[in-house]
């Protein structure tokens, strides 16, 4: 870490020197969500470029090490497992922001929207009466071999029919410009935290930015969610008491689960602070006794929730907090079970479900699948795995994927032989050619992939994030922007181009 | 306030004085082992029975030299009450409820921590170890006195006074009992090098400049365990730690059980004579009150800790 701002800013002799200034040809190769094709600032990034190339290196550099300085300083960390004895590490995080114009945005929040709409519609039937199989539009057996089912959740009714109330979507653009969903989240999505606490980075180190251009503003997630949360409480009447579940400080979201609470003002609970007695409530251990709990904002996984239903030897979950969710004793987000619409093989079937239940096409095109499951669309798989990538259906974060472009032949025969072995569990898309953002490598600015993460909240009514965790691969080169994998972030703003007298 | 984190703040606090404590012990017999004729030093044997990890100690080391037991008190990972454990530990208890305090207190602990592992890393000589022991003294004192001055003096704080005056008492009566246990045998108390051992478990608790203000008169042994377990004024005399606790117990909810054991033991400190007590039955009552702090520990731990629902 620099701790040397003032020195750096000091070399005012030296600026404005050919050593001194940056080099702002750039050239993305993909489609680039700021230069347009003729290498010009597209509308709505035309104040943040003219003003970023006035900067010079120092004054850049200043700025980059002033946000790094700001993310230390809130303590903007995640925790990665797999290294040695697994640490705190401070999230990449780059300048030059992401923007997306507002005309644009509000297609895609209302893409998102629907989609979310149809999904909870759909995991609400297949928890139900299983409409949609009878009238033979989703395979019984895709849902027979999905992982994230939960047999226990049948008949369960939460309140307004929704299950995933807090989904994250992952967004990308194709090279002809389109925004594709590549990816639901609704079991627990994570991330909305950093792009919260970017935002704050951003307004420390480019006031005059926010006041020049009408950026829109994030701030109000943590309110939207808390009021979300509290509409499912059971006792309306009252005041609800709303907690924040965590599997604990050892958690790599641990950072977000804290931030979360603190900045809703209710607690952070592990599960051995809750206990659930014969009647069936939700009790938190406090020092004035135990505390009934109305709103449970889980970030464990199903699978570890209730050892009294799901995997006995969970000691991050609650026994009995199945049981007071079934009473109708405890609000419960997401509802367990959620998971069943974002394994991948699901996925596919999205355009399909929106149709089925909303009547509607889908605003935001699904990237292309081909489901292994089918006998057809396996052996086109299999033919032409260099080209594809392939994922398995319950994996997140990355995980157990192969990029075929960039993997070696011993890697694909390995996959080959994966996917013949559980066909049901692997879908296969094109490789896409994901766009660009400029981003600070060094002292250079250079084209790096991003994607989109909004975040949705559902209960009676909907909520859509302004903007998104916009995520970045930060090698050259890589699409993988996860941050479990060395990737970094960005702000992201909606820019109303309307509004300014210049655009 | 949440269960696990009133016990994590608790704890805090007791891990924080207890590695401060175990410092003083050590620097204090350092020096009386350089004052006293080797035949008549005590060694470092006995510093291991006050921390009570003699079967550990055993099993990890050979020989009850100085430098094996200032290692095992100091910076033995695998001993939970060795300094460096307490430090971690503390640490580790505070991460759980660092948003309830000032976040320079979080980092000044983690940074205590870093310190005390780089530092402890290698081989130390005498001259480090003390400069270290001195350094993690005023380090542990600097961030008491953050608290003292930047936390709002709510539940979370009264949790971390209750640990560290609980954790307090019960390192002066260890203290007392170890150090004072050979020298009761014999009745001279003016021997010379007598005086200099009552001077010694005095310094172990930074007594022995406020005991020669407030008690004048040369060092005798039931003088100084009257300072030291019932002077009212002085901070870590038992009593004076009993009192800090009561007044943190006032105000915390559901504190009757608690405060009814705290008297209890205030009232067998009231009636102790010292003269008396240095006649040999100075041991079976420091083992009293050790097992009446037990059971103050364990009434914390009930009534706040582990809240289980009505049958």
């Amino acid at each position: 870490m620099r701790y040397d701002l003032v020195t750096s800013a000091g070399g005012k002799a030296l600026s404005k020197t050919p050593l001194n200034r940056l080099d702002w040809t750039y050239q993305s190769g993909f489609c680039d969500e700021l230069i347009g094709p003729r290498g010009r600032p597209r509308p709505a990034s035309r104040r943040l470029w003219k003003y970023l190339k006035k900067l010079d290196r120092d004054e850049l550099l200043e700025r980059r090490d002033a946000c790094e300085v700001a993310a230390l300083v809130a303590g903007i960390t995640f925790r990665v497992y797999h290294d040695a004895g697994s640490a705190d590490r401070a999230m990449p995080f780059d300048l030059i922001p992401r923007i997306i114009p507002l005309n644009e945005w509000q297609r895609i929040s209302a893409g998102l929207e629907q989609r979310v709409t149809a999904l909870n519609l759909f995991i609400n039937d297949l928890y139900g009466e299983q409409r949609i199989i009878q009238d033979g539009i989703f395979p019984a057996d895709i849902l027979a071999g999905s992982a994230n089912f939960r047999e226990q959740c049948r008949g369960i009714r939460p309140r307004y029919g929704v299950w995933a109330h807090i989904c994250g979507s992952d967004l990308v653009r194709d090279a002809d410009g389109t925004m594709y969903v590549l990816e639901d989240n609704l079991r627990v999505p994570s991330g909305v935290s950093y792009m919260l606490e970017n935002r704050q980075v951003m307004k420390r180190v480019f006031p005059e930015l926010f006041e020049d251009i009408d950026i829109q503003p994030v701030d109000d997630y943590p309110a939207r969610l808390f009021d979300m949360l509290a509409s499912l409480s059971p006792r309306p009447a009252d005041y609800p008491v709303v907690a924040v579940l965590t599997p604990g400080q050892y958690n790599s979201a641990y950072f977000e689960h804290a931030w979360l609470a603190q900045q809703m003002g209710v607690e952070l609970v592990e599960g051995r602070d809750l206990v659930v007695p014969d009647d069936d409530c939700v009790y938190m251990r406090t020092i004035h006794g135990l505390r009934q709990v109305d709103v449970i904002y889980r970030r464990i996984d199903d699978a570890f929730l209730d050892p009294e239903v799901f995997r006995k030897d969970s000691l991050l979950g609650v026994p009995g907090l199945m049981r007071a969710w079934r009473a109708g004793h405890v609000g419960l987000a997401n509802a367990p079970g959620a998971g069943v619409a974002d394994d991948k093989v699901v996925y596919s079937y999205v355009p399909e479900i929106i149709r089925y239940y909303l009547d509607q096409d889908a605003l935001i095109p699904n990237v292309p699948t081909w489901r292994c499951s089918i006998q057809a669309e396996l052996d086109h798989v299999l033919a032409n795995i260099d080209q594809l990538v392939v994922k398995p259906a319950n994996e997140s974060g990355g995980y157990g994927m192969l990029i075929g472009p960039h993997a070696s032949r011993t890697e694909h025969a390995q996959f080959k032989r994966l996917i013949k072995a559980d066909p049901r569990n692997y879908i296969a898309q094109p490789t896409l050619a994901i766009s660009t953002c400029p981003t600070l490598y060094g002292t250079q600015i250079a084209p790096r992939h991003v994607d989109l993460r909004p975040f949705i909240l559902s209960s009676d009514q909907h909520y859509v994030t302004t903007g998104g965790l916009t995520r970045v691969a930060m090698r050259a080169g890589s699409l993988v922007v996860n941050s479990s994998q060395g990737g970094g972030s960005k702000d992201t703003w909606i820019v109303d181009t309307d509004s300014g007298s210049e655009n | 306030m949440l269960s696990r984190v009133a016990e994590n703040l608790y704890w805090y606090g007791r891990y924080l004085e207890r590695a401060e404590d175990l410092g003083r012990l050590i620097n204090v017999n350092g020096h009386l082992m350089l004052d006293l004729p080797r035949k008549m030093a005590p060694g470092w044997a006995p510093l291991i029975r006050i921390t009570g990890s003699q079967s550990l100690f055993d099993e990890l080391f050979d020989d009850n030299g100085e430098r094996q037991v200032v290692r095992f008190l100091l910076a033995e990972p695998r001993h939970s009450g060795s300094v460096l454990s307490c430090l971690n530990l503390a640490r580790e208890n505070l991460r759980a409820a660092r948003d309830l305090l000032p976040r320079e207190v979080w980092e000044q602990t983690n940074d205590l921590c870093l310190t005390a592992q780089a530092q402890l890393a290698g081989n130390l000589s005498k001259r480090r170890r003390q400069e270290f022991i001195d350094l993690m003294i005023r380090r542990c004192q600097q961030l008491i006195g953050m608290l003292s001055d930047i936390m709002s003096h709510d539940y979370a704080w009264d949790f971390i006074l209750l640990g560290r005056y609980h954790e307090r008492a019960d390192m002066t009566t260890r203290i007392l009992d170890v150090r004072s246990a050979h020298l009761l045998r014999g009745v001279d108390d003016i021997k010379p090098f007598d005086q200099l051992q009552w001077m010694s478990v005095l310094k172990s608790l930074t007594a022995y400049q406020m005991y020669r203000r407030h008690v004048r008169l040369r060092v005798r042994g039931p003088d100084v365990l009257r300072f030291l377990l019932g002077n009212p004024l002085f901070p870590r005399s038992v009593v004076f730690c009993l009192e800090a606790m009561a007044e943190r117990l006032e105000g915390l909810p559901e504190h009757e059980d608690t405060l009814v054991a705290v008297g209890r033991l205030k009232r067998l400190m009231d009636q102790a004579d010292p003269e008396v007590l240095v006649q040999g039955q100075l041991s079976e009552f420091l083992d009293r009150i050790q097992l009446e702090l037990i059971g103050i520990g364990e009434s914390i731990t009930q009534t706040w800790f582990r809240v289980q629902p009505s049958e």
